[in-house]
């Protein structure tokens, strides 16, 4: 892949923000030679522009209760859903979940949202997760790996086949260099996070209105009771917490170090340990 | 079958071992009928190529009202000149031999070198470079060796290369071919003329082709690596001026240069970096820097401009695993496990349970501030190491005192332990690892060993 770096566009008026500087911010255009089908098409890129789509995947398990069988105890869901249960369809094309080699075929491709695949099975494996984004998104897949679990931590009790297994991972897929066609698709949807652009930019491609047609996303999802409400809140309380209790010792520290180099300097020879 | 069950084999043989079983079958029946089995199994049990003759043909038997006989008879071939009669076995049908040449004697080509004459030689044919006679030897041999220039030139009397013997060969028939036509038309069409035989050209190219045969693996890895970025730069060439008509031309020349440039620059780098993971290449730069803005610009180059690991999507796990292999490279192993050690006793997770842009970066600053707090920590303990070290006056006076207050200084290194309340549980290793080597300074050290660790108390 070949690209080059052409145009820098300024802003104008750019709104006093808390946020950013007050100074013009530029936006660079990479344009890109794309290699691929021997068709060298010029992909605009918006250099410095980030969009994350945050994702929850992992695993909800049922224990069959009365109806488990040797070979089949569990009815199993693996998924990949946007994690405040927003349609992610919009950047992801399709996710191929990669099941233990004893599953007919093991290989399952789910085409359109919601990106799920339930099982009936009796063990425990690592699931293979690929996820594929659409043409303007990126043509390279994004590799996840999940362990399904079936049984929970405390072994106690007797297997409910009301309170489910559930473990779910959160992350952040980021595209560091969107197309302008991907951005202008997009940066008006509840599942993307898009920064804001300065004022007077121009995107070369219109914004489509995304006409909902089907609902796609997972709010009324029979397991949306079970899902775990990610909140960055209390992570970064906890940072936070942890950043001032640390910054605190520092400061003590410093004092007492420049209280140490105000003491009287002993002419030893073996002073040559100062460590820098 | 049940034997398999119980191992858990596959019940099915491997298809594979399937196929191997059937071939060999079917060869052998598929052997044809006109010859015999033995024979056919010299030839390896496979078919030849191209059959030679019709195998319908072995079995056929001349016709009945033919009468052959086989006769040791005289022949004569024309390819000859000197008259010699052969003899050999012919096959005679009805008392009538066959008639014709020799068979082989059409094989006896020849290639049809110019012949002059020497009034030809003084009109046309006077070099500088050439004597008449060896021109005429060259001739000579050019018939008696079918233009096999590499036999000539080793036969030759006089030493000359390969193509100055070419050179004079060709341009003297050229010469020749010219004036003896009729009209220069006539010869024109004919190969000599219309390309006449270039002797610099010629030496340029043996010895370009030479120099390329006896590259080095090396070398040739090297310039097709050069190729590939010539490739590179005169598309991100064309991307520049192809772009220029879609976008406003602000400042793009400036653009242009400053793309070539950080080209070149990647380009350059890459080849070094060929198999390297970015992030360890890239440890020494992010030591220097300190700032959250410049990692976080740091953290974009990683992840945009290194050519060969140009990333179009990640996860945000991924960058900050990166972005703290990065921070961490210059800390030896056992400063990342206290950091670990140190956010585990405040609480916080190792891995962010819900690493949002956000999350990460407050996490990534985290890490940073305890490593400048463990190296403040360290700072500390050396200068209360040589604060103390100085205290003790007893053991300085000692004779061989330089050596023995050194070892004391390293071992009130070791005896004090983590100043925070949380980590620090290798202090007791360490003190048992130095009683070996400095238990004559045992007694001396520990009112030292005393005094640093009240200092940590109360800052508690």
């Amino acid at each position: 892949m070949t690209y080059a770096v052409t145009d820098t566009m300024e802003a104008d008026n750019m709104p006093d923000d808390s946020v950013s500087a007050a100074k013009p911010q530029h936006i660079i255009k990479i344009c890109q030679i794309g290699d691929d089908n021997e068709k060298k098409t010029i992909i605009s890129r918006l250099k410095d522009v980030e969009i994350s789509v945050p994702i929850a995947y992992g695993t909800i398990a049922f224990h069959l209760g009365r109806k488990a069988s040797e070979s089949q105890s569990h009815k199993w869901t693996v998924y990949v859903r946007g994690a405040t249960n927003e349609d992610i369809g919009v950047v992801i094309r399709r996710v191929v979940f990669q099941l233990h080699p004893s599953f007919n075929n093991p290989t399952r491709v789910i085409e359109s949202a919601p990106f799920e695949l339930s099982e009936c099975g009796w063990g425990e494996f690592e699931i293979a997760i690929s996820i594929f984004f659409h043409s303007d998104v990126c043509d390279k897949q994004l590799d996840l790996f999940h362990n399904l679990k079936l049984y929970p931590e405390d072994e106690s009790g007797p297997h409910s086949n009301k309170k489910p297994v559930v473990v779910e991972s959160f992350n952040e897929i980021v595209f560091p260099e969107p197309s302008e066609g991907f951005f202008a698709r997009v940066q008006n949807h509840p599942a993307v996070i898009v920064p804001r652009l300065p004022a007077g930019f121009k995107l070369r491609s219109p914004v489509d209105n995304v006409i909902e047609k089907e609902k796609r996303h997972m709010k009324d999802h029979p397991f949306s009771q079970w899902f775990t409400k990610f909140s960055e809140a209390d992570e970064l309380l906890k940072l936070a917490a942890a950043r001032q209790q640390v910054q605190a010792h520092i400061v003590k520290l410093k004092r007492q170090l420049s209280v140490m180099e105000g003491m009287p300097q002993p002419s030893n020879p073996a002073n040559g340990n100062e460590c820098t | 079958m049940d034997a398999k069950d119980i191992l858990g084999l596959p019940k099915n043989q491997l298809p594979i071992a399937q196929e191997k079983k059937s071939r060999p079958q079917k060869e052998t029946q598929r052997k044809p009928d006109g010859v015999s089995r033995e024979v056919y199994a010299l030839t390896g049990g496979l078919a030849p190529l191209m059959p030679s003759t019709d195998v319908s043909q072995l079995k056929k038997r001349p016709p009945s009202d033919e009468k052959i006989t086989w006769q040791w008879l005289h022949f004569t071939n024309s390819a000859r000149k000197d008259n010699l009669h052969l003899y050999h076995w012919v096959r005679v049908v009805n008392g009538v031999p066959p008639t014709g040449d020799y068979s082989f004697a059409k094989y006896n080509k020849s290639v049809d070198v110019v012949k002059y004459t020497n009034e030809e030689y003084e009109k046309y044919l006077t070099d500088p470079m050439w004597t008449k006679e060896e021109t005429d030897q060259l001739f000579d041999l050019c018939e008696r060796f079918d233009l096999r220039f590499i036999v000539i030139a080793d036969r030759f009397p006089s030493s000359r290369t390969v193509e100055e013997l070419k050179d004079r060969y060709y341009s003297v028939s050229r010469a020749i071919l010219i004036a003896r036509a009729p009209s220069p038309g006539d010869v024109s069409v004919h190969p000599l003329v219309k390309e006449p035989y270039n002797v610099s050209q010629e030496t340029e190219r043996k010895r370009a082709l030479s120099m390329v045969l006896s590259q080095t693996k090396q070398q040739e890895r090297k310039d097709a690596e050069v190729l590939a970025e010539a490739k590179r730069i005169a598309e991100a060439r064309m991307a520049a001026r192809a772009a220029e008509e879609h976008v406003l031309p602000v400042a793009s020349q400036m653009g242009l240069e400053s793309s070539q440039k950080a080209v070149v620059h990647g380009d350059t780098v890459s080849p070094s970096v060929n198999v390297q993971l970015p992030s360890i290449a890239f440890a020494p730069s992010t030591s220097v820097m300190a700032d959250s803005a410049s990692t976080l610009a740091s953290l974009r180059m990683l992840m945009t401009d290194w050519k060969n690991f140009q990333l179009r999507v990640y996860l945000r796990t991924y960058a900050l695993e990166q972005m703290v292999q990065a921070v961490s490279s210059s800390a030896g192993l056992r400063t990342i496990k206290r950091v670990e050690q140190t956010l585990q006793d405040l609480g916080v997770n190792l891995k962010p349970k819900v690493p949002t842009k956000a999350v990460c970066a407050e996490h990534l600053e985290l890490r940073k501030e305890i490593l400048t707090l463990l190296n403040l920590q360290k700072q500390l303990q050396y200068k209360e190491a040589e604060g103390s070290s100085y205290r003790e006056g007893s053991y300085i006076d000692m004779p061989g005192t330089p050596k023995r207050s050194l070892r004391g200084e390293n071992q009130d290194r070791t005896f004090v332990p983590d100043t925070m309340s949380f980590g620090g549980d290798r202090v007791v290793k360490r003190d048992q690892k130095r009683k070996g080597p400095g238990r004559l300074s045992e007694a001396p050290s520990s009112p030292a060993h005393k005094r640093p660790r009240k200092l940590k108390a109360s800052d508690m």
